[in-house]
């Protein structure tokens, strides 16, 4: 006689749709991300009478959404239970790579961008490649070295200068509007439809998760691990230099020691939007919810003039919150 | 009848929704080797847990020495003298052997409080001398075999002079010399009057080892008997609860041309010389010794691992497989012997881990349509009738033996020649087994050519059409099924010397 349970299931058709239960709906970290950006809404309303008007609101995602591009890939790099400590010092090093093909080697702008998105892509590049040809390293380690490398070129090549001198068209990137809407903004939301897609809609992003849970059993199950370890390690290069050409518009100038720590807002960027540094878990949708939080905070704070200290410690928390709260439940069981 | 250590009466445990023991009684003597038998999910490791102090038992009482006691910790079953050795030995593999001894009770010296290296090592050395192992106490425990981190597991036990041992599968992943040695000093601890439970999948084991066994099954406690009174069959069905007559199904495959050719295959320190040929609908045996290179020769032929020289043939055609997705495209699969570490995505549902080697298969463009691949999953795993509710049920909660058919199913959502199963009823119990031996037998039934590897004797000889037999590093030779018996296949695995002949093994 086998088990009751077992019984059951003898020659049972199993089910092949979830169920859409209010669990499945509800209980997510999302709706608690919503929550903590409704809170700082209605915190910097009642702080500053200047806070909650569609312009303000709308004009700060200008300063703001210019790391946000790296979160992305960084999201990516996390999912794949690994790290890219690299990516501030590759804006600075694709900034410098543009400012000085324009007034150096006096390429045209369109073309010193383009240099801009190469020099980022071939670092990112070049990590990945570090990091699935030496699969014993860690990536803590590997990116670590090259963020002091590519700081280290940029300082080498403008010598703590400042560069600039760009087209009066170049500052759209930074300062245009579309229709009266940032288009920062506009190319922000054309990034995280895309991303998103990527991620939960293709093959390419259930490899990513794939990888994260067990690397093994994804080689043996024919994924391309280091393919696609080498191509999320590329995107998150260009787009650290995607953020340099909005940075550097919004500066009008670049200098080797811009994005400095950027690395670090990113990493707390997407662990606040639920991605799991243990790989295998979490969903951009958060990471989104997740950089509107840090920005419309750091805006806020900045017009009633708390110093930034206390920014820091307001974040830290957040990202402490971010990181505990999943753990309570574990907590408990055990 | 001997003194009795310990006694378990009417053990209850309950965990939100199942029933893990119900009222389960047990009683050990002195010098006594007790085998505790069931079925995966039959109560077994829940019942060493209460033992342990790592669960405690919602009703029941333990007698201790006639006494009743009751554990909050596993700390206070420790000082109990209960100690427990699992079957994946769990140790510190990068300190060296004596630390793993005294892990927790180091030596300290009484006045200056520092730890006493040179006692502890010479007690170490003592206790792995007494049973009989020439392990040096200075050794990285990581640099050990499976079967000397277990006798230093047990080492461990004896030097928190533990009364009651309990062995969790020790013979899981050692070989038929290294069982008989972890045999021996069994053996020895129960004439020096210790108290063992020992679980094993093996039968074997138990009527090597045992006086008594007791049954457990489904949470309840079957029957307790003196293994000399028990026959096979009676105990498979108390493990069961029916029973199992034919646990190899009847061979009706009919065998066609050559599919599949290796000629002089050789990976440099791993193996050397490897020529066999495999044919449409047969099922080639793989055996030998743990350590005698079979799972290095499938790693390579499934295009996972890289070989030196020698050639590989499909259909005829000369192929040298870039990896384990171009073997899998041109019709070679693998099942990996370690189906948690590296068959099976376990935080994943039973429907993704199914469709992860063939996703192109359920996109267009790289966009990839669920419903038609979770349908396949369905499809696949109802041939297989794995034993779940949904598509979507995690892998990590199911059974052995049915993440194994989750295993096997990966492999069928691809177009497939040629399928390597390395090792795929490990740790799956009896029911289980017959259920994969079927589906491994009508894999062949429909044409596909399979290359099973195990290193369980019945299990080869009761499936394979012919059996190949591995021996460090060479293929020493291929039986014929009507000629296959245990002492055949162990005497090339061994590596018997011929009347006459010589035993010469060339190194790789």
């Amino acid at each position: 006689m086998t088990s009751k349970i077992e019984e059951s299931y003898v020659h049972r058709r199993l089910e092949a749709h979830r169920p859409l239960t209010a669990k499945h709906v509800f209980l997510q970290w999302e709706w608690l991300l919503v929550l903590i950006f409704v809170g700082v809404l209605v915190m910097n309303t009642m702080l500053s009478p200047y806070f909650l008007n569609i312009t303000s609101l709308r004009d700060a995602t200008m300063v703001f959404l210019d790391k946000s591009f790296i979160v992305f890939p960084m999201a990516f790099i996390m999912i794949m239970k690994e790290i890219d400590i690299s990516v501030g010092s590759t804006v600075a090093l694709s900034s410098v790579g543009m400012a000085t093909a324009y007034n150096v080697f006096g390429l045209p702008m369109e073309a010193a961008i383009v240099v801009c998105l190469v020099v980022g892509a071939l670092c990112g590049l070049f990590n990945g490649f570090l990091i699935t040809k030496f699969p014993e390293l860690s990536a803590v380690i590997v990116t670590l070295a090259t963020m002091i490398l590519y700081r280290g070129i940029a300082y080498i090549i403008l010598e703590d200068q400042a560069s600039g001198n760009f087209p009066e068209w170049f500052g759209f990137f930074g300062w245009g509007y579309v229709y009266g809407v940032p288009f920062i903004l506009i190319v922000f939301v054309g990034i995280a439809i895309a991303f998103g897609l990527l991620l939960h809609k293709t093959t390419f992003g259930r490899k990513v998760f794939a990888i994260g849970h067990n690397d093994v059993t994804s080689k043996f199950s024919g994924v391309n691990v280091k393919k696609t370890k080498l191509i999320v390690y590329t995107l998150a290069g260009l787009m650290a230099a995607v953020t340099a050409v909005f940075l550097a518009s919004r500066m009008g100038s670049t200098r080797p020691n811009i994005a400095n720590a950027y690395e670090l807002d990113v990493i707390a960027m997407a662990a606040l939007g639920g991605i799991s540094t243990a790989g295998g878990k979490g969903r951009l949708i958060g990471t989104v919810i997740a950089i509107f939080i840090v920005g419309y905070l750091q805006y806020g704070l900045g017009l009633i003039n708390i110093p930034s200290q206390t920014l820091m410690i307001v974040i830290g928390a957040l990202l402490l919150f971010a990181v505990v709260v999943p753990k309570i439940k574990d907590l408990r069981k055990s | 009848m001997g003194e009795i250590v310990m006694e378990l009466k009417n053990i209850t445990k309950t965990f939100p929704g199942v029933t893990a023991l119900n009222n389960v009684s047990f009683v050990l003597e002195k010098g006594q080797i007790h085998a505790l038998m069931g079925e995966n999910g039959a109560g077994k490791s829940t019942f060493i847990k209460v033992i342990t102090g790592v669960h405690k038992a919602d009703a029941g009482e333990i007698l201790l020495d006639g006494r009743p006691i009751t554990f909050s910790n596993p700390n206070e079953a420790k000082a109990k003298g209960i100690a427990a050795i699992y079957q994946h030995a769990t140790n510190y593999p990068d300190l060296n052997v004596t630390e793993n001894i005294f892990m927790g009770h180091e030596k300290i010296s009484p006045k200056t409080k520092r730890i006493l290296w040179k006692e502890m090592h010479d007690e170490a050395k003592g206790i792995l001398r007494s049973l009989g192992s020439a392990i040096n106490p200075k050794q990285e425990m990581g640099t050990l075999s499976v079967a000397q981190q277990q006798i230093v597991e047990i080492a461990k036990a004896i030097s928190t002079n533990a009364r009651i041992i309990i062995m969790d599968e020790p013979t899981a992943a050692l070989t038929t010399r290294e069982s008989e040695e972890l045999y021996r000093i069994a053996e020895k601890l129960r004439d020096q009057g210790t108290a063992i439970i020992f679980i094993s999948h093996r039968f074997e084991d138990m009527y090597r080892l045992a006086s008594k066994v007791t049954v457990l099954r489904d949470a309840n406690y079957i029957g307790c008997w003196a293994v000399d009174d028990i026959t096979n069959k009676n105990l498979i069905i108390a493990m069961v609860g029916r029973e199992i007559n034919q646990i190899f199904p009847k061979k009706e495959h009919t065998i066609g041309e050559e599919v599949f050719r290796v000629e002089n295959l050789r990976k440099i320190g791993y193996f050397a010389d490897i020529s066999f040929s495999l044919h449409k609908g047969e099922i080639l045996g793989l055996t030998g010794l743990v350590g005698a290179g079979r799972t290095e020769l499938c790693e390579t032929l499934a295009g996972i691992e890289k070989y030196d020289n020698g050639f590989i043939y499909l259909h005829g055609q000369k192929e040298k497989f870039k990896n384990p997705k171009d073997a899998m495209q041109k019709g070679v699969g693998y099942l990996p012997e370690d189906r948690q570490k590296s068959g099976l995505i376990l935080q994943w549902g039973i429907g993704r881990n199914i469709t992860l080697p063939t996703l192109e298969n359920y996109s267009t463009k790289g966009w990839l349509n669920e419903k038609r691949e979770s349908l396949k999953a369905k499809e696949i795993a109802e041939k297989l009738h794995v034993k779940a509710l949904s598509v979507f049920d995690l892998v990590s909660s199911l059974s052995g033996g049915n993440q194994q058919k989750i295993s096997v199913a990966k492999l069928l959502t691809t177009d497939l020649d040629v399928i390597i199963l390395d090792e795929p009823t490990k740790g799956v119990d009896i029911g289980a087994k017959a259920a994969i031996y079927k589906i491994i037998n009508e894999l062949a039934n429909e044409g596909y050519s399979v290359i099973l590897v195990s290193s369980e004797m019945p299990e080869v000889i009761g499936l394979s059409d012919r059996v190949a037999v591995m021996r460090e590093g060479r293929l020493v030779k291929i039986i014929d099924a009507h000629e296959v018996s245990q002492e055949s296949i162990l005497a090339a695995a061994m590596g018997e010397v011929q009347p006459g002949g010589e035993d010469v093994c060339q190194p790789i």
